[in-house]
């Protein structure tokens, strides 16, 4: 005999919220989702509200508006209502918190993920990132600053190329 | 802790970043080099966003919404040091303001992580590594052009004669100083004064530039207390035009 699963809605848990959020990439890399991105900082359910807290890799960044709104979206199409986002700097974004996932698909993505930032104190380091394209170091630091707040401009010399890389922060 | 000393900083401080930003976005289109202008505009950015982040926190104590504040304030409600609203000048110019102002924001950010009113702390921890990717950009354009060719010394010296008694003025001492100090929100201009002078002098020691004697050099104050050139008024019409022609439009 065979049963027809019943279309329930699933108990909210941070879990479940966490894997509904897989779905809401970076608005500028559509294959980085913001969990992976390090964005989301906290979750927490209340009474069936659904707290989240956020914060913006640069202070400056002008999506922080169309993340939220998708953030809404999703978790709305998903039934979770009654949720409420909370943009901080209590715990601030670094490039550290992108997890192995998210670097790995930022490589294939074509951008060179960022180094842990532990060695950025030193100039030397962020001369040479390492192409995404041949995973080579023979590359140099064009400028600091790229299309994007959290990019910069490297040249491979041996693809004879250049690339971006996710600043390290 | 004392709201109006508090707010006082926000502001002078939120203000700096706006007119900065809008200078620095004068550079898109315009830079020497493709690369520069991307710097500029970047950098433009970034500050306009963190005078965005330093308006809200005065938002969260009463003051009005953010655009409201940049938009609609005459000159003399602004609280900018005068250094940031002069023109852009040219290239050589721009990067000593750049160098100049940007060293002493890095170390004022880098004491305010510190600072006891913890959403300014919070916020001051977030800016300052962002920070370190605008002074890291002076720094090697002034090591490189500070030591280049005759035109670009000259250029750089020159502009640097111009602008030093403007960035002393960045440090006008507020009327609340030993109260934002005795409370833990701000050590004061007086150290940052001195941290700055330090760091420009150990930077520029590499290069072919001089400073002339400090001694010698009259601050140009005036900025915090709502004083300042015309430069200022025209910058706002300009930043505000759109603003004024429908306050209500949605974006």
């Amino acid at each position: 005999m065979e049963y027809e699963s019943p279309n329930i809605i699933p108990i909210l848990s941070v879990e479940t919220i966490y894997d509904w959020l897989e779905e809401v990439k970076d608005p500028e890399i559509p294959v980085l989702s913001l969990v992976d991105l390090g964005v989301i900082t906290q979750i927490l359910i209340e009474g069936g509200v659904v707290k989240i807290e956020m914060t913006p890799t640069f202070v400056g960044c002008p999506a922080m508006d169309f993340m939220k709104s998708e953030i809404l979206s999703v978790l709305k199409d998903h039934g979770a209502k009654d949720v409420l986002i909370d943009i901080t700097f209590r715990k601030p974004w670094s490039s550290d918190l992108i997890s192995d996932k998210g670097k790995e698909v930022l490589k294939k993505f074509g951008l060179a993920p960022p180094p842990a930032t532990g060695v950025f104190s030193d100039i030397e380091i962020l001369e040479h990132a390492r192409c995404p394209r041949c995973d080579g170091n023979n590359t140099e630091l064009k400028t600091f600053f790229g299309p994007t707040l959290c990019r910069s401009i490297y040249y491979c010399h041996t693809c004879r190329e250049a690339f971006e890389q996710f600043k390290p922060l | 802790m004392s709201e109006i000393a508090l707010k006082e900083l926000l502001y002078k401080m939120a203000d700096d970043q706006l007119i900065l930003g809008h200078r620095n976005s004068e550079w898109t289109g315009m830079g020497p080099l493709l690369e520069e202008d991307i710097a500029f505009s970047s950098m433009a950015q970034d500050k306009v966003g963190q005078s965005l982040a330093l308006y809200t926190l005065l938002l969260q104590l009463g003051e009005h919404e953010p655009d409201t504040v940049a938009f609609t304030r005459d000159a003399q409600q602004f609280h900018n040091c005068i250094l940031v609203e002069l023109p852009n000048g040219e290239y050589d110019f721009s990067l000593i303001r750049h160098f100049l102002f940007d060293t002493a924001e890095a170390l004022r950010f880098q004491m305010l992580a510190n600072s006891s009113y913890e959403p300014l702390a919070q916020l001051a921890r977030k800016i300052r590594g962002e920070l370190r990717y605008h002074t890291l950009h002076a720094n090697i354009w002034i090591n490189q052009l500070g030591s280049a060719t005759e035109e670009s010394t000259g250029r750089l010296q020159r502009s640097l004669e111009f602008a030093l008694p403007y960035a002393l003025g960045a440090f006008e001492e507020s009327a609340y100083e030993t109260e934002l100090i005795s409370s833990g929100i701000f050590i004061g201009e007086k150290m940052l004064k001195d941290q700055w002078v330090t760091q420009i002098e150990t930077i520029l020691q590499t290069t072919n530039l001089r400073i002339p004697d400090w001694k010698l050099i009259q601050p140009v104050f005036g900025g915090r207390a709502g004083h300042h050139s015309i430069h200022l008024s025209l910058l706002l019409e300009e930043m505000s035009e759109v603003f004024r022609i429908d306050p209500g439009a949605e974006w």
